[in-house]
């Protein structure tokens, strides 16, 4: 697909890849430098999670057209262990690897939407939209 | 068998040649063809041939040795690697066809000829692919290593006052690199202040922040004081965002101002010298 471009995410450099290819999305849509930032940072700590808790996955980046605005979509999935619960991991400070705990709620700050769908065992889809205004 | 292939070669040498060289301009990848001059790359498809007929009068050792000489030549000269497969193949189908037109490969032979093809050509497509990824492999890690060397200095501006400039991705062998080189330097050089400079980081996400702030604490353990500098507009908002707390640590937009508050602390500062009469 064309608006669709996709990144592995095995080891730690491509998460390196993955937010490069979101800039440039980004800059393409017309995105300004501080949502050029916002979205980087979203894309560099789902590509984290899924390296530091799933082991491997993919992220992908879409250009999406709705009416007449236009915005880029951060697809991350993995088939890791999963969140068991949801509510928890979108809470502030809360974190399993000693981290900041951040991560997730951050990433809802930064983009406009933000869906996460989530089964114990199975894997985890986290597709988060950023608009053009 | 093999030296039935292998005279054919030598026999056809100019016809096989010209019918690959034309095969591989059409064919090929325009990278190699529109760039690499037409001398330059008749002579080094002449000299492949060459490599294979000499494979016929010398022993399989020489063969091998000319043969990885000849890698390391395609090597330096920067053709992409799927180029020289392809025209490993087509160099290899051309023969077979011209072998099948004169006759010398019938419904008889014919699988056992293609046996032999494969043993022949094979050891010489593997060669190629070994020589290109040992070049990169090392190419890779001479990389790994410059990129260490250069990866987090700790530079003595002023008396007590170190800077840190932080340049690029931090990943997590490089953030242990700097939390070693921060310490160390901060001990060595007696620093009261350092400052973090991280005007070259392109994202600043909770794990870059997190390994900046468990820096900073570091620092403040060994008694120094941590400042975190260059911080733009965009990883301002986005740090804000994220809700990363950096309240415990001072702040600075600039390297500049982060310097003045600095020799601020360490009761300093810079006067302009009046001029002599």
């Amino acid at each position: 697909m064309e608006n669709q471009s996709c990144v592995k995410i095995i080891n730690e450099w491509d998460i390196v890849a993955a937010r490069q290819l979101g800039r440039n999305v980004a800059k393409d849509l017309g995105f300004g430098t501080v949502d050029q930032a916002r979205i980087t940072t979203a894309i560099s700590e789902l590509a984290r999670n899924i390296y530091l808790y799933a082991g491997q996955g993919q992220v992908c980046i879409e250009k999406i057209y709705d009416g007449g605005k236009a915005g880029l979509q951060i697809l991350a999935a993995d088939s890791g262990p999963g969140i068991s619960d949801l509510r928890q991991v979108m809470e502030d400070g809360y974190s399993t690897s000693g981290g900041l705990g951040a991560g997730l709620p951050g990433v809802k700050r930064l983009m406009d939407e933000f869906v996460i769908d989530s089964e114990p065992g199975k894997g985890t889809d986290i597709k988060a939209t950023k608009w053009l205004r | 068998m093999n030296s039935v292939i292998l005279n054919y070669i030598q026999e056809n040498k100019d016809q096989i040649f010209n019918e690959w060289i034309e095969s591989l301009k059409e064919n090929g990848d325009e990278r190699v063809v529109k760039v690499v001059s037409d001398q330059v790359f008749n002579s080094t498809s002449y000299e492949f041939i060459d490599v294979i007929i000499a494979s016929v009068k010398n022993s399989t050792e020489e063969f091998t040795s000319r043969l990885s000489d000849f890698s390391e030549k395609v090597v330096r000269l920067g053709w992409p690697l799927s180029f020289v497969t392809k025209a490993l193949n087509i160099f290899g189908k051309i023969v077979f066809q011209k072998m099948q037109g004169d006759g010398l490969v019938n419904n008889e032979n014919q699988m056992d000829t293609v046996f032999e093809f494969d043993r022949w050509m094979n050891p010489m497509v593997n060669e190629m692919v070994n020589m290109y990824s040992s070049t990169w492999e090392r190419t890779v890690s001479m990389q790994k290593i410059a990129l260490q060397e250069l990866s987090a200095p700790l530079i003595p501006v002023f008396d007590n006052i170190t800077v840190m400039p932080l340049v690029g991705t931090i990943d997590t062998e490089r953030a242990k690199q700097i939390m070693e080189n921060l310490l160390q330097g901060t001990v060595k050089h007696r620093s009261e202040v350092v400052l973090i400079d991280i005007t070259g980081v392109p994202v600043v996400d909770t794990m870059v922040a997190h390994h900046i702030i468990q820096a900073a604490d570091a620092v403040r353990l060994v008694g120094a004081k941590c400042m975190i500098v260059g911080i733009r507009p965009e990883i301002a908002q986005t740090i804000v965002n994220l809700g990363i707390d950096l309240n415990q640590i001072t702040t600075k937009n600039t390297l500049k101002k982060g310097v003045e508050a600095a020799l601020e602390i360490t009761k300093r500062k810079i006067v302009k010298v009046e001029e002599a009469e």
